[in-house]
C-alpha cells in the first residue's frame, strides 16, 4: 500500500506569494509565513517553497522565509530556485530546509546530481522537470520557469536524473500549470514507469477530481504538488487578511482567474481521493 | 535556569539537517545543544542522534571525531539515547549492502535495502511518504508513544531499514508497498526511530515531549 502526498507549492518573488500562469505572468498573492501556516494546519504533507526569480539573478534568497517557517512549522520544507553549487544547497539546509530542488543548474551540468545526492544523501535531492510539449508531440525540458529551451528530451532526462542519484522528481507540465485545465496524465505516467524514485506530478489542476486520474491505473504519480487550487482557497477563506496592501489587490478582489478552479482546501481534496480509496494521511 | 536543566546533546557527525530536531527539543523546552565535541558527549544527561545520509560516511564521521567510544560508553551507563532515522539503523551491527559497514553494533540486527520489486510490483525507492505504524509486540505504556493510537501516521524518508535479530525490541512496523519493517525500537534506555518525528506534524512533536519527560529532562 502506498501513500499518497498532497504538496502545496509557494512560489515566492522577493517577499511576496506569486502566482503565474504556464509560471510566467506573476501576481502577488500574500505573505508566504501566512499561506504556510494555514496548509500546515490544513494537514499538508509537506511544503515547496520556489525562489521563482532565483535563477533569473542566480541567487536564492529565500533563507529568512523557511528558517521563519521552519521553527513553526512541523512537516518537511523543500526549497528550490538558483541553487547551483554544493555550497548553496549547504547554506539553504542550514537555515531550515530539508529538501532541496534542482533544475537549472543540474541541466547545465548533470554531475551536480551525482556531487549533491553524495554529499547530502538521495533523499535530500529532488529535481524538477519542466516539460512543454512541442508541435511533433515530443517533450522537451524547459528551464527558469519555461522561459529557457534546452533541446534536451524529457524522459531521457527523467532517466539520466534517477540514474545520478536524485531521490525524487517534481514533473511540471508547463502547458497546463495555472491553467485548471488538469494534469498532462500521460506526461506524468510515462515518467513514473521509467524511474525508479518517487515521482510528484505538478501543473494544471483545477478541481480536485482532476487529481484522481494521475493517481489511478498503472505507473500512479506517488505525491501531488499544487498551488493555485489552495491558494485561491485560503484567499477566499481569508478575504479580510488578503485584501491588504501587500496582494494585488484588484485582480484578487477581482478572481478573474477563478473561473477556470473549483478552489478547495487540503483537507477536502484528501477526502476526495480517499472516497476514491487513494490512501492519504487525514 | 537552562544550567540546571539536563543537558541534551544533539550529536552533530557533520552530516544532514539537524536544524528541525533542535527546533522540535527547543518546542518541547529541553535544553539540547547541537555539538560536535566528545567531551560534549561525555558530559551529557541525554544523546540524541539524528542523521540523513549514507551509512558508510556517518560511520567514518563518527569514527573520526572519536564519538564511537564515547556514545557506547555513555548507553552502557545507563544515559537515555534516541536515535532518529540513520541514527536508528546506526546502532546496529552491519549493512548488508557494503561488506564492510558496521554499525555502532548496541542492537543486534542488519541493515536491508527495500528491494527494487515485491510481488511483481516496483517499488520507489526512497521510501518517501506518511505512513502508518503499528504496534508489534511491546507494551506501549510509560514510553514516548504512550498517547498514539494504532495506526498513526508518520513521516518516512529512507532507502535502508533495520531488521533485528531478535523482535523483542521492536515497538511499532510499518509496511511499505507489501515489504512490512521495523519503524522503531525500544531497548532498555534506547529508544530510536526509522521516522521523523520532528516531522511528523504535532504528533510527532509529543514523541520528544513524551521521551523528555519520560527521562525526566525537563
Amino acid at each position: 500500500m502506498k501513500t499518497i502526498r498532497v504538496i502545496p507549492r509557494l512560489d515566492i518573488k522577493g517577499p511576496n506569494l506569486v502566482k503565474g500562469i504556464h509560471l510566467e505572468g506573476l501576481r502577488v498573492l500574500g505573505k508566504p509565513s501566512d499561506f504556510a501556516k494555514y496548509y500546515y494546519e490544513q494537514g499538508a504533507d509537506e511544503l515547496m517553497f520556489m525562489d521563482v526569480v532565483a535563477s533569473l539573478y542566480e541567487r536564492n534568497s529565500l533563507h529568512d522565509i523557511i528558517s521563519e517557517t521552519a521553527k513553526k512549522i512541523f512537516i518537511p520544507i523543500t526549497v528550490g530556485g538558483g541553487l547551483r553549487t554544493i555550497s548553496d544547497i549547504k547554506e539553504v539546509l542550514r537555515a531550515g530546509a530539508d529538501k532541496v530542488c534542482l533544475n537549472t543548474a543540474a541541466i547545465k551540468r548533470p554531475q551536480l546530481i551525482k556531487e549533491a545526492s553524495r554529499t547530502f544523501g538521495s533523499s535530500t535531492i529532488v529535481v524538477a522537470i519542466e516539460a512543454i510539449k512541442e508541435n511533433n508531440g515530443k517533450y522537451l525540458a524547459y528551464t527558469d520557469n519555461g522561459r529557457e529551451f534546452t533541446g534536451v528530451d524529457v524522459f531521457e532526462w527523467a532517466q539520466r536524473v534517477d540514474e545520478f542519484g536524485a531521490g525524487e522528481i517534481v514533473i511540471t507540465s508547463v502547458d497546463n500549470e495555472g491553467t485548471g485545465q488538469g494534469f498532462d496524465v500521460d506526461l506524468v505516467k510515462k515518467i513514473s514507469n521509467l524511474v525508479s524514485i518517487p515521482v510528484i506530478a505538478h501543473g494544471g489542476v483545477g478541481k480536485p477530481e482532476d487529481s484522481l486520474k494521475v493517481l489511478k491505473g498503472s505507473h500512479p504519480a506517488d505525491a501531488l504538488m499544487i498551488s493555485s487550487l489552495f491558494h485561491y482557497h485560503y484567499i477566499k477563506e481569508n478575504e479580510s487578511k488578503v485584501s491588504n496592501e501587500e496582494g494585488n489587490v484588484e485582480f484578487l478582489k477581482q478572481k478573474r482567474n477563478f473561473h477556470t478552479f473549483e478552489p478547495c482546501s487540503i483537507n477536502d481534496l484528501k477526502k476526495t481521493l480517499t472516497e476514491n480509496k487513494i490512501e492519504c494521511r487525514l | 535556569m537552562d544550567s540546571l536543566k539536563k543537558k541534551v546533546i544533539i550529536i552533530d557527525y557533520q552530516l544532514g539537517n539537524l536544524f528541525s530536531v533542535k527546533q522540535a527539543c527547543d518546542t518541547v523546552g529541553m535544553n539540547a545543544k547541537i555539538s560536535t565535541s566528545r567531551e560534549d558527549i561525555l558530559n551529557a544527561d541525554a544523546l540524541i542522534l539524528p542523521g540523513v545520509g549514507a551509512f558508510n560516511e556517518a560511520m567514518i564521521n563518527l569514527e573520526k571525531l572519536d564519538f564511537i567510544s564515547a556514545i557506547k560508553l555513555k548507553v552502557s551507563k545507563g544515559i537515555p539515547l534516541f536515535g532518529i532515522c540513520l541514527g536508528l539503523q546506526l546502532l546496529f551491527t552491519e549493512s548488508d549492502e557494503f561488506g564492510e559497514g558496521k554499525g555502532l553494533d548496541l542492537i543486534s540486527g542488519l541493515i536491508k535495502k527495500f528491494p527494487e520489486e515485491h510481488n511483481e510490483n516496483k517499488i520507489k525507492v526512497p521510501h518517501i511518504a506518511w505512513n502508518k505504524i503499528y504496534s508489534c509486540n511491546l507494551d506501549w505504556r510509560d514510553i514516548p508513544l504512550f498517547e498514539f493510537n494504532n495506526n498513526e501516521y508518520m513521516y518516512f524518508i529512507h532507502s535502508f531499514y533495520v531488521k533485528p535479530t531478535s523482535n523483542l525490541c521492536v515497538l511499532t512496523n510499518t509496511n511499505y508497498e507489501g515489504v512490512e519493517f521495523c519503524s522503531s525500537i525500544l531497548e532498555n534506555n534506547i529508544f530510536a526511530t526509522q521516522f521523523h518525528p520532528e516531522k511528523s506534524g504535532e504528533k510527532g512533536i509529543s514523541i520528544y515531549r513524551n521521551w523528555a519527560t519520560i527521562n525526566n529532562l525537563l
